[in-house]
């Protein structure tokens, strides 16, 4: 018969070793797609890939209009959806305690952040290629800022929960109006963690390709006119990838080293950016 | 308490009710604060002396289910009136917490913060103005060389005394204190309650503690509460020394219970 206090001590070395294994088996996965990504996309970087454009079947090229139509998009999507998701978070923060409306939008902005990406490129396909009448960057931009404007909510309303009560009472004891409260107080106490929904988001963004299908589609060439169909990295190495010509193939793997490491590089910046905060605060 | 002077009512509670939601925190309250004097509240926890703190600066208003009837009369004026504007009574009626709460901002930021809402200085004034609150609150010789930095990198006794040179820099007529010291450790405590004794030549001072040594040290006037009575209200001398109720007595000689 084990004591009480040896029993615990197995069931704790079981369950960390479960664990560990867990841990373990999910970095596997990242490592192997890691490993796989730079063995295949590291010998296909040069220069060309990042001045040259998109090539024909069986000739050399690089990627330059589709790394930058893909900047431009999520550029232009970022600065539609950060606003808006900003103010949108904040209502549900600061203002949202009665009535019905906070609690229907919080619902909704739910249902939003899981939507399918692919359907939110119909939508925008829908609502706005077809009456335009042909692809374009702006409805590429669009359907990402929808994809935007959920997460930044989402970040905005959590980070703003977590500045505590005391702040805002401190504030409105000196005789601070509330938005001078919020503006000047507790959306400064909230920032580090604010720019780190935003730049989650963005990196969410980056890699999307689906709803980039039915709204900026793709273009073989040199671009900076958002009304007409616009390049992009993910649609690229769609296409390429899945097409037999050996040149194409390669460059979807540089593509994808590229999109790969800019995402984790974003992800980082906001951890470290946070941690930093998060330490003073 | 050296030197006697004339007591003028500052704040004056009439049937004041006070009501979480349905529960009554605060009970038929009568009393008058005298101006530039030190008031205590004191009693066990729950006794609803916070609750009244935060009445007299209409704290509670920012939450929806709290409510407060009957007068509060500040200078003969009803604050607890609908038509009293919620802001210029706190710029009136300054507010120390618990916890010390500097905001994410610069030492001397913090301290415009609430200066800068009802008075347009210019810059020289507003340096001025800094100096004289962090000088009044025993802060200027530890913090004029980091005016720049950030508040939240001070110590949690400079912290508090921030907090009280944010609150005076507005120069309110009453400064609320919720339990100002009970965060800190001796040293700072006694920075404070040696405060207190000065800024009651220029602000009327009420204070909430959890200390009875605390309330009798600082305070002129002290008011024991329990479960939102108002028990007994006197000069602290006479409360402490030779209390009317029974109750009080026990609270006092620790013989509560």
């Amino acid at each position: 018969m084990l004591t009480l206090y040896t029993r615990r001590r197995l069931i704790n070395a079981l369950c960390l070793g479960i664990s560990a294994l867990a841990m373990l088996f999910g970095l596997i996965w990242l490592g192997w797609i890691l490993w796989t990504l730079l063995a295949n996309g590291l010998p296909q970087l040069s220069t060309a890939v990042l001045t040259q454009m998109t090539p024909p079947p069986n000739s050399t090229g690089g990627l330059l209009n589709a790394i930058a139509g893909s900047l431009m998009m999520t550029f232009l999507a970022a600065l539609i959806g950060t606003p808006i998701g900003i103010l949108a978070g904040t209502y549900l923060a600061e203002f949202g305690q009665r009535g019905w409306l906070a609690p229907t939008t919080r619902f909704i902005n739910d249902v939003l952040l899981s939507a399918p990406s692919i359907v939110i490129g119909l939508f925008i396909y829908e609502m706005y290629v077809i009456k335009i009448g042909h692809f374009s960057g702006w409805a590429g931009a669009l359907a990402l800022s929808i994809l935007v404007i959920p997460i930044v909510i989402r970040t905005t309303e959590n980070m703003l929960r977590l500045v505590p009560n005391t702040l805002r009472e401190a504030a409105a004891a000196l005789g601070a109006p509330q938005w001078k409260v919020i503006n000047l107080v507790t959306l400064r106490a909230a920032r580090a963690g604010i720019i780190t929904g935003v730049l989650l988001a963005v990196a969410r963004i980056s890699g999307e390709t689906a709803p980039l299908l039915f709204t900026s589609l793709n273009n073989q060439f040199w671009n900076s006119d958002m009304n007409e169909p616009m390049a992009n990295l993910p649609v690229v190495i769609f296409q390429f990838a899945m097409s037999p010509y050996h040149d194409w193939q390669s460059l979807a793997w540089a593509g994808a080293l590229l999109i790969t490491f800019s995402v984790l590089s974003l992800n980082i910046m906001a951890r470290v950016l946070f941690r930093q905060k998060s330490t003073t605060y | 308490m050296s030197v006697e002077k004339t007591v003028n009512p500052k704040l004056v509670v009439r049937d004041l009710n006070f009501y979480y939601g349905a529960e009554r925190a605060l009970k038929d309250i009568n009393l008058t604060i005298p101006e530039k004097m030190v008031t205590a509240f004191i009693g066990p926890s729950g006794c609803g002396k916070s609750t009244m703190l935060r009445t007299f600066n209409r704290m509670y208003q920012l939450y929806p289910k709290q409510k407060a009837t009957g007068e509060v009369l500040l200078d003969g004026e009803n604050i607890l009136d609908k038509k009293q504007d919620l802001n210029t009574l706190r710029a009136k009626i300054g507010m120390v917490f618990q916890k010390p709460t500097p905001f994410p901002m610069s030492i001397y930021d913090n301290i415009a913060f609430g200066a800068k809402l009802y008075e347009n200085l210019s810059r020289h004034d507003m340096d001025e103005r800094v100096e004289w609150a962090l000088r009044k609150a025993a802060l200027w010789t530890e913090a004029k060389d980091k005016l720049k930095q950030s508040g939240t990198g001070l110590s949690g006794g400079q912290q508090q005394r921030l907090c009280i040179a944010r609150a005076i820099a507005v120069k309110p007529q009453i400064l609320l204190l919720d339990e100002p010291t009970s965060a800190l450790d001796p040293i700072s405590t006694a920075h404070i309650e040696k405060l207190i004794d000065e800024l009651k030549e220029e602000f009327t001072i009420i204070i909430v503690t959890h200390n009875m040594q605390q309330a009798a040290r600082v305070s002129d006037y002290t008011a024991y509460m329990y479960l939102g009575d108002l028990i007994e209200f006197g000069d602290t001398r006479t409360v402490f020394t030779n209390p009317k109720r029974k109750e009080t007595e026990d609270y006092i000689t620790g013989r509560f219970g």
